[in-house]
């Protein structure tokens, strides 16, 4: 029973982070039906710049804010000059040109970091144990729960009660209409990107802990981004949370009870997912 | 066949004495190219990966970036079979590629029924718990450590040299029987069958087309010829590791291919060709300098060269076929 | 349940909802071979599920499908094609990237079964392509039959696609739309066609263009919101009321 408590708290902050990370991904490629294997690189790219300033003795909480906010800033950049491009060349060459920026990531990071592990400290006052009862339990972890539902819930509201997600579900859903009733889709294309990245960015930071930084960190978590976003279907935000709770919940579980066997399990549940609905949990419209 | 009867096809425009010239180089090369037949024999075996994985996703539009659990199959099987079984080279690379071509029908019938994104995934899904399993089941695979593979005579006359000449001829005429069979895959009913389905699977459903039967034989022929390269590499250098399943592999395949230019059989030999050698000379240098080398020609491929190098190389025809023309006239 | 012999289409029932929307609420038809039948209805009234139910890219909750007397809402797309279903689509859905004649030549390679042949096909395909400049001449489009479709204006590529329709030799053809998009300019290309249409196949026609289907359907079915609305020959079509209310915006009782 105890153990079942810490592998459901332990595979939720991991579920947590991969939801954060992810949600960017679902949205943009539900949003721009743009394929981009290269999102992990933006997560990537908020952790290692929030380890060099948390490194340079910035506190933990400026360096989330800046590593975030760069994430945000290398996101509009790659929108502008390489996914502007992209999108009328089809899915093939989003494929390839993204997975030659993962390389590209990878050999550069190796570069200037090497390959070991980048740490990423968490604050003192975080990375403390807190009695839970039955056994101590690290505060980190309840943070990281707290903090991802925070964030869905904040987002929740975001898309479902303002104006902006209102619009951006309407593009979701029909692009063409969306136009039609003068909603700027390539504004909100290139808002929602750069909310996408930075939102990968400060998932990066704060996940340091469970998915720790090192070069090959893009092409290492490729699979279960893209999972979530099978997974859950394209575009929708409720699919990217259960989703990467489920995924996060199942993996850790099955890591901890049936090591052996764990990844085959968890593909087989993920197979026969798919075969079942291959659009995924919450289609996009028009699919399925 | 019309001159113009498909541009999607436009090897047929081609005159056949050009067909001859790869080959002529090849065999040059043999007889040339002392003490760099290893090398030549790594540029086989990628341009063999290249073409298989040009069926499957120039040709069929199959996006998959998990053709390396197909070399790797080949690798292995080709290495446990020449270890267990039989060392003779010709039957072990029938047996690899026949397995491998069963364990790609398996896998193909199983996630071909999706596209896009989630197909993708699947593929490289496959390809990690591949990975996965070999690195675990370390008494068969060896493991971290790899298999080392003796190998007999081929067809019980020829040795395996030292220096790699044996292995050299070995390989071109392997990669020559599965060349012929791509061809002729490429421009029969059935190859422009799969072509339609890469432009628009609803069309090709719209005329009866039975899509999913269409895209698991191909998938299942990409994996056998993938499987074969594989096994090349496995008898060829004598030993197969885990390296052979890595994702890294699929990656390369896939720069190769879109170097080189899909839908256009000999690209396969360009992008081979390039990516050994820089691949040879960078790894010399940085052995991470040929990543961001590969990476940024991937980029700058899809960018600027659209058709890949093949495209350069069909324009710079053109312009050749005009300035003759007007010499001519 | 078994259908009516000799009919070529018979339709019983055919349901399908969407979440609480019912898109197709209990649609009965008849075609019997050589029936010009139009559908039509108010945007949104369900008239391209209706086709996607009948070619099976949709599977209905409920109803059943007769092709031929024989009951096809289980198949696969593929497969009812091969039993003589054939559609056009409301926006192009060709291979762009091929030429026009190779279009043709697919389908009829399909429809010979011998599309999945990579040995001893040549003859076989002279012919298939042979019969695809036949089509060509037929529709009027044969001059641009080494062109890529990516190069053709929108009224041949709408033309081409009846044409792959036809070379499959249905039974049964709907037709979605065939002049949308057209210019007016070239739409009686379109009109010339559909008057040549073969005799013997049951055609069903979704347009808007009112012209266009009351000088070529025999009968007319109106759809409106999933639900038939009435059916009848055109003359007591544009009498009815009820019709003309539904156009117009009324509500309909």
């Amino acid at each position: 029973m105890q153990t079942a408590v810490v592998i459901l708290l332990d595979g939720l902050a991991y579920g947590m982070v991969l939801f954060i990370i992810s949600v960017g991904l679902t949205v943009t490629m539900g949003l721009m039906r743009v394929v981009n294997l290269a999102h992990g690189a933006f997560a990537m790219a908020g952790g290692y710049v929030a380890a060099v300033l948390v490194g340079a003795g910035m506190p933990f909480f400026a360096a989330l804010a800046v590593g975030t906010v760069a994430a945000g800033l290398l996101g509009g950049l790659s929108e502008i000059v390489i996914f502007r491009p992209l999108y009328r060349k089809g899915e093939l060459a989003q494929v390839l040109m993204t997975f030659g920026m993962v390389f590209v990531t990878i050999a550069g990071l190796t570069f200037f970091f090497g390959t070991d592990i980048k740490r990423l400290p968490t604050p003192d006052y975080l990375s403390g144990l807190v009695d839970l009862g039955f056994r101590m339990y690290p505060a980190y972890r309840l943070f990281l729960i707290a903090v991802g539902a925070l964030l869905a819930i904040g987002l929740w509201y975001l898309i479902e009660g303002s104006l902006y997600g209102a619009r951006l579900r309407a593009a979701v859903d029909n692009p063409r209409m969306a136009r039609a009733v003068g909603i700027d889709v390539n504004r909100l294309f290139t808002i929602t990107f750069i909310g996408g990245c930075a939102l990968a960015g400060f998932g990066g930071i704060i996940g340091a802990d469970m998915l720790p930084l090192e070069p090959f960190y893009a092409l290492r978590y490729l699979v279960p981004f893209l999972v979530i976003v099978a997974v859950g279907g394209n575009g929708s935000f409720k699919g990217s949370f259960v989703a990467a709770i489920t995924l996060g919940v199942l993996d850790t579980a099955g890591k901890f009870l049936v090591p052996g066997i764990a990844p085959y399990l968890f593909f087989g549940l993920v197979f026969i997912i798919l075969l079942l609905r291959p659009h995924g949990l919450w289609p996009a419209k028009g699919a399925g | 066949m019309k001159p113009a009867d498909n541009p999607a096809l436009a090897d047929d425009r081609v005159s056949p004495l050009w067909h001859a010239v790869p080959w002529l180089l090849a065999i040059a090369f043999y007889f040339m190219a002392a003490g760099y037949h290893s090398l030549g024999t790594s540029i086989l075996v990628y341009i063999l990966l290249t073409l298989s994985l040009d069926l499957a996703l120039g040709y069929a539009g199959i996006i998959t970036l998990g053709h390396a659990a197909f070399f790797g199959f080949g690798a292995y099987a080709a290495a446990l079979f020449a270890i267990h079984v039989y060392s003779e080279p010709v039957t072990g690379i029938i047996v690899a590629t026949v397995a491998t071509g069963i364990f790609a029908a398996l896998t193909g019938m199983l996630i071909l029924h999706t596209q896009g994104v989630t197909l993708l995934m699947l593929t490289l899904a496959i390809s990690i718990l591949l990975a996965e399993w070999a690195n675990r089941a370390h008494t068969i695979t060896g493991g971290e450590d790899g298999l080392r593979v003796t190998m007999g005579y081929v067809l019980g006359l020829f040795r395996f040299d030292l220096w790699g000449r044996v292995a050299y001829l070995y390989a071109l005429a392997v990669l020559f029987v599965w060349f012929l069979a791509a061809w002729s895959i490429v421009h029969s009913p059935f190859g422009r069958s799969l072509d339609g389905i890469r432009q628009s699977p609803a069309r090709m459903r719209a005329i009866g087309t039975p899509v999913w039967w269409r895209l698991v034989a191909i998938y299942a022929l990409s994996g056998a010829m993938a499987g074969t390269a594989g096994a090349l590499s496995a008898q060829t250098t004598r030993f197969v590791g885990l390296n052979t399943l890595h994702v890294l592999i699929s990656g390369i395949a896939v720069v190769m291919l879109v170097l080189g230019g899909t839908k256009r059989l000999y690209g396969a030999f360009i992008g081979a060709t390039i990516y050994v050698v820089v691949q040879d000379i960078a790894a010399k240098i940085n052995p991470f300098y040929w990543m961001f080398v590969i990476g940024g020609l991937l980029m700058a491929t899809v960018m600027f060269l659209e058709g890949g190098l093949m495209e350069v190389l069909d324009i710079v025809r053109r312009r050749f076929r005009q300035l003759f023309a007007r010499v001519k006239s | 349940m078994s259908a009516a012999p000799g009919s070529a289409l018979q339709v019983r029932g055919l349901s399908k909802n969407f979440g609480a929307l019912a898109v197709a609420q209990s649609i009965d038809l008849d075609l019997a071979p050589g029936a010009r039948m139009g559908l039509i209805g108010p945007n949104g009234a369900g008239k391209t599920t209706f086709i996607n139910l009948l070619t099976g890219m949709l599977s209905p909750d409920a109803g059943s499908i007769h092709l031929n007397g024989e009951a096809i809402d289980r198949m696969k797309p593929e497969d009812r094609v091969r039993r003589g279903l054939a559609r056009t689509h409301q926006i192009n859905t060709l291979l762009n990237e091929t030429n026009v004649r190779d279009n043709v030549a697919i389908a009829v390679a399909e429809r010979e079964k011998i599309a999945w042949r990579t040995l001893r096909f040549r003859p076989q395909w002279r012919a298939c392509l042979d019969e695809a400049d036949e089509r060509l001449r037929e529709i009027g489009i044969a001059e641009v039959a080494d062109r890529r479709v990516s190069e053709l204006p929108y009224g041949r590529q709408r033309l081409l696609e009846i044409a792959i329709a036809l070379a499959l030799k249905p039974r049964v053809l709907l037709l979605d739309e065939p002049a949308a998009g057209v210019p007016s300019a070239e739409s009686h290309i379109i009109h010339d066609v559909l008057d040549r249409l073969p005799k013997d196949i049951a055609i069903l026609i979704i347009e808007h263009d009112m012209d266009v289907v009351f000088r070529f359907a025999k009968e007319i079915t109106v759809l409106v919101q999933g639900r038939i609305l009435t059916r009848g020959v055109p003359q007591q079509i544009a009498a009815d009321p009820e019709v003309r209310a539904v156009y117009l915006g009324r509500s309909v009782k």
